[in-house]
């Protein structure tokens, strides 16, 4: 049975992983350039045969790194060994490789992420939108995007909401 | 807006999901859906046909898309959990208890035994349910009509239950972060030992008009076959990943609310074609039952919900004489409660398979990013690979066999 130290350990000293614990949660902050290498050692060296989840958080106004695209990969011969990574992305250059070739479900995940969040993901066979209509404008799930309802204007913030409001055209 | 115009897709955008042959025109492309009765929701399919038979099947989601995830972002924790029924609308106090489970974690709140007791219950109840609809009309699919109709009436029961406890037949939101919204009522113990007593024959019934019926197993055994390794790489998980050999199931491989102390199996089948999960769907009601009777013979005295004030409301009788519980209930009602800035990702077993939730909070008392692993996306994804080779015709029983539910792909 493997421990989750050990995969730890490997992938910090051979990808410059950066580890943080949560509630007894084990995450890896690694870069962009050694996404495809750090899922493919946890794939074939240390038995992680399911991506469970794929997502990304965005921390607008913040720029470098303006996304963090996270992952949960699951051991289940180890007996349900978790792990995540987060991959800092910056926000004027939203591209990362793609996992296809190493999960295949990472296919629809990242589809989803492109049309959510506006993420290229390099060499993707099939990078089209998912959820939303195919001629939509904009990424919804990017915290720059409206909700869409009317912000209540008080006298403290009424020069700032009116800043960000729509202005018709001279 | 008048500069935005409506292009239509062109046969050049997916060019490279259907084979050469369909350029020229010698296989047909068609349509399959939104609006079929057999997509069980809104699920366009495109397919390439050779005759009758699926050359490629392009699944085409959205049609449900309603933005839950961004909405959630604009609520307070608490407001949040209503709008996690409408994702997985067959499965709402599993989609409840995912959720809290994760707002639990992130901020560290415990809940007492009763109240993990009963969600127990509650939520094995609900898999009872869901997979009553999916044996209805998985079975209907494949012209089996009068499967459909038991199966609803049994579900009638469990809905009474539902409505009984929370007010609701489906949209329940019973769970809350650190317990319950209230206790069960009076009633509700003989209730469901009512169910359980009629419930086991009424299972042997379904099989009886199944299991062995030629006609069924013509239409189900070896087609849509996946292989264990397969459905691995395909992220497959619940019943459909169960019925290719992996006893994969998350109340076993990662316990919460006290599943670790009731006994009960994982079935799981070899064969990883429809039939297969077909049988490990019915076995898995009678371990549901087996569950909820040893829930329910050592459901414990005692509250519902966390005592914690910061997290969860005091009740009513101690706000007329307590003025800490009135401070504590009015911030409440009005601020909610606030998170660390960090996030978890917490998972349950759904009807269907894995239903995660990854939660990020920011130090406020709003959800800064929730994100949804349902576990009906992720299996539907496996489609396309399911049904290439088949009959038009398969297509309908291999739907079925996964057993998606709409809501829960496009949230």
């Amino acid at each position: 049975m493997m421990e989750l130290k050990t995969v730890v350990d490997a992938l910090v000293t051979r990808f410059d992983a950066q580890p943080s614990e949560f509630r007894g949660q084990t995450r890896l902050l690694v870069s962009r350039e050694h996404l495809v290498e750090a899922a493919t050692a946890l794939r074939d060296e240390f038995g992680f045969e399911m991506l469970t989840e794929q997502t990304a958080v965005d921390y607008w106004p913040q720029e470098s790194p303006r996304f963090h695209v996270v992952y949960w990969f699951t051991s289940w011969q180890h007996g349900g060994l978790r792990l995540s990574l987060r991959v800092p992305v910056p926000g004027d250059d939203p591209t990362l490789p793609t996992l296809e070739g190493v999960y295949p479900n990472a296919n629809w995940h990242e589809r989803e992420l492109w049309d959510m969040f506006g993420l290229r993901f390099e060499g993707h066979s099939d990078l089209r939108r998912i959820l939303m209509p195919y001629d939509w404008v904009g990424h919804p799930l990017r915290k720059d995007y409206p909700l869409g309802y009317e912000e209540v204007q008080f006298s403290f913030n009424h020069e700032e909401i009116q800043a960000r409001k729509p202005q018709p055209k001279d | 807006m008048s500069d935005v115009t409506l292009s239509a897709v062109s046969l050049e955008e997916i060019k490279h999901l259907v084979s050469d042959r369909a350029l020229t025109g010698e296989t047909m492309l068609l349509n399959m859906g939104p609006q079929h009765p057999s997509t069980h929701g809104v699920l366009r399919l495109l397919l390439e046909l050779d005759g009758e038979t699926i050359v490629n099947c392009i699944p085409d989601i959205g049609f449900l898309h309603t933005g839950v995830e961004k909405n959630m972002e604009a609520k307070r924790y608490e407001q949040a959990e209503v709008m996690t029924d409408r994702l997985d609308y067959l499965n709402t106090m599993g989609n409840n208890l995912a959720y809290c489970l994760a707002v639990e974690k992130l901020v560290d709140l415990d809940v007492p035994p009763r109240a993990q007791a009963i969600r127990v219950i509650m939520t094995e109840l609900q898999r009872l349910a869901s997979h009553l609809v999916w044996l209805g009309t998985h079975a209907l699919d494949l012209a089996a009509m009068s499967v459909f109709l038991y199966c609803f009436r049994e579900r009638e029961i469990i809905l009474d239950i539902m409505e009984m406890v929370s007010g609701q037949r489906m949209m329940t939101t019973y769970f809350r972060p650190g317990g319950l919204w209230r206790d069960v009522p009076v009633g509700f113990e003989e209730a469901v030992r009512q169910f359980l007593r009629i419930f086991p024959k009424r299972v042997d019934e379904y099989e009886a008009l199944l299991t062995k019926n030629p006609i069924f197993i013509d239409r189900t055994r070896g087609i849509g076959v996946v292989s264990k390794e397969e459905a691995l790489a395909l992220g497959l998980t619940g019943p459909t990943l169960r019925g290719s050999g992996v006893p994969y199931d998350i109340r076993k491989v990662y316990p919460y609310s006290g599943y670790e102390q009731y006994d009960f199996e994982v079935p799981t089948r070899e064969e990883g074609d429809v039939y297969a999960r077909y049988l490990v769907r019915i076995e898995e009601m009678r371990q549901s039952m087996r569950i909820i009777r040893q829930a329910l013979d050592a459901l414990p005295y005692g509250p519902v919900r966390s005592n914690n004030r910061k997290f969860v409301p005091p009740p009513r009788s101690e706000i007329g004489h307590s003025m800490e519980a009135l401070i504590h209930h009015f911030k409440l009602w009005t601020e909610g409660f606030n998170a660390p800035a960090d996030s978890v990702f917490v998972s349950v077993e759904s009807p269907r398979g894995e239903l995660g939730v990854f939660l990020e909070g920011d130090g406020g008392n709003r959800p800064y990013r929730v994100h949804f692993r349902t576990p009906s996306f992720v299996n539907l994804q496996a489609l396309p690979k399911l049904a290439k080779g088949h009959l038009v015709a398969d297509l309908v029983a291999i739907i079925g066999s996964i057993d998606i539910v709409l809501g829960d792909v496009d949230r």
